[in-house]
């Protein structure tokens, strides 16, 4: 590999999307409205051949702006650029046309169907027709050459331990430190897993608004979630059992680590509602997310993320059914053990073998080979995890 | 760097560090690196600690102000000789 890449001119071969927008992927998406759908979803992706169904397990009955979240993440699922067409289905036709109508305005092929008054078999058939006609149109899409830095990549870690902080999240820092300054957007989110190092993350703001927006988004966060809801502590699930088996002991040693994702010199412009696509340019956004991995990556893929780079310690095996989530991780038992999970190995790090800015340039390499069509260890092994997030029961 | 480091140190201001091999033996004569500045240290391992746990690197105290990432991590809750195993037997948030 090249000792000292040109990141501003390094190209990768991918798609580029009617609204310009450059993809990984060229899924086409079977996208039910509700739970209810997720059936018929299931049917149209088994009739057609290279097509994926998402189910998920909300939609119906959401109100306010929990309902809104759920559109939100819904649209932004079938609007991400690694997803080429998509055949949207829901038990009745008004939601069904919302969705539909989210998703058009990237000017992407989208069809919607409704169940009610027609039944399973009706809708499947016809949106079997339909996915089909969109398989034939998207496996037909040429990729072309397109800039590294035009890519969306997001981060959140997960099953930390203290070898996160040492080596695999300094090594996606050391990746936004170079990339960000060449038009990359970039991604962090986990309000929960801040807590105890909060003033670090306020001063990472590059100007006053973000950190006031910062600011407020965590104490929200304080005040709503975790004083109504708390038992005695958070201590049961910050850190989890499998961060203390990993020898992490409070919640500020595991933000401190987490932090280490944003590198030495990058700062986020703006803080994203969860599902928000960012509005500001190129740059590092801050999302308000759950430090839950599958939540967490759902919301950030439904934003128009296209690439998810995921550090962990004592391995996390997640994925996501339209972004390639890739592994790293320095902990050298992880990778003697879980070796099938791991995409990139930085345990030299911890060894002295390797330096982190050897280790960022490892991690953009997989990023470019991702890019180009390398499927991850998660891909390979099937993992398509889709987890929405629900701020409140439903009515 | 011929011989690999059994603990890394993020800060000089760090008061404890990380094991970063497997199986570590109690009586062990460590390599410390500080990985702020690549300088090195030996320190003697009391406890049999697994790897990613912390070694205390001065003696501490209940009440004691455990640093890592030159920053305040928690509270010691039960002291720590130099060399000893530091987790959540001894050390806690101070934040709940």
């Amino acid at each position: 590999m090249e000792t000292s890449m040109d990141y501003a001119s390094q190209t990768v071969q991918a798609w580029r999307r009617e609204n310009g927008r450059v993809a990984v992927r060229n899924h086409v998406v079977i996208l039910p409205v509700d739970d209810i759908s997720n059936a018929a979803c299931e049917a149209v992706a088994n009739n057609v051949k290279g097509t994926m169904a998402i189910p998920h397990s909300y939609g119906r009955l959401q109100f306010g702006e929990d309902l809104d979240l759920h559109f939100r993440t819904i649209i932004g699922t079938g609007a991400n650029p690694n997803v080429a067409a998509v055949v949207v289905i829901g038990i009745e036709p008004e939601w069904t046309q919302v969705i539909v109508d989210g998703i058009a305005k990237t000017g992407k092929p989208v069809a919607g169907f409704s169940i009610e008054q027609k039944g399973d078999f009706e809708t499947i058939r016809q949106a079997s027709w339909k996915a089909k006609e969109f398989v034939h149109w998207a496996t037909e899409l040429q990729k072309e050459e397109c800039g590294l830095t035009e890519l969306w990549v997001s981060t959140k870690c997960g099953e930390s331990d203290t070898t996160t902080g040492l080596s695999s999240c300094p090594t996606v820092g050391n990746m936004y430190d170079k990339l960000l300054p060449h038009g990359l957007y970039g991604c962090f989110g986990e309000t929960s897993e801040i807590t105890g190092g909060e003033h670090i993350c306020a001063d990472r703001a590059a100007n006053n608004e973000a950190r006031d927006k910062f600011m407020r988004t965590f104490q929200a966060y304080q005040d709503d979630v975790i004083e109504a809801h708390k038992t005695s502590d958070l201590s049961d699930s910050q850190p989890t059992k499998g961060n203390i088996l990993g020898g992490l002991t409070t919640i500020e040693e595991k933000a401190l680590g987490n932090l280490e994702k944003i590198g030495r010199t990058s700062t986020y412009i703006d803080v994203l509602e969860p599902a928000e696509a960012p509005a500001k340019g190129n740059g590092l956004y801050f999302m308000d997310t759950s430090s839950a991995a599958a939540e967490c990556v759902t919301l950030m893929a439904a934003a128009g993320y296209v690439i998810h780079t995921f550090p962990t310690g004592q391995g996390n095996v997640i994925g996501n059914p339209i972004v390639p989530v890739i592994k790293i991780t320095g902990n050298p038992r992880t990778v003697r053990t879980m070796s099938e999970h791991v995409d990139v190995d930085v345990s030299g790090v911890l060894k002295g073998t390797q330096t982190i800015d050897e280790a960022g340039d490892s991690l953009i390499e997989m990023i470019v080979r991702t890019a180009n069509g390398r499927n991850t260890a998660a891909e390979a092994l099937g993992h398509v995890e889709f987890v929405l997030t629900k701020l409140y029961r439903s009515a | 760097m011929s011989e690999e480091p059994h603990l890394l140190v993020h800060d000089r201001k760090d008061n404890v560090g990380v094991v970063v091999v497997e199986d570590l033996a109690a009586g062990t004569d460590m390599l410390c690196r500080i990985t702020e500045d690549n300088s090195t240290f030996r320190l003697k391992v009391l406890d049999d600690v697994p790897i990613g746990h912390k070694v205390a690197l001065v003696d501490l105290s209940e009440g004691d102000t455990a640093t890592k990432y030159g920053e305040d991590i928690g509270r010691m809750v039960g002291g720590a000789a130099k060399g000893k195993h530091v987790h959540v037997h001894n050390l806690k948030t101070k934040r709940w």
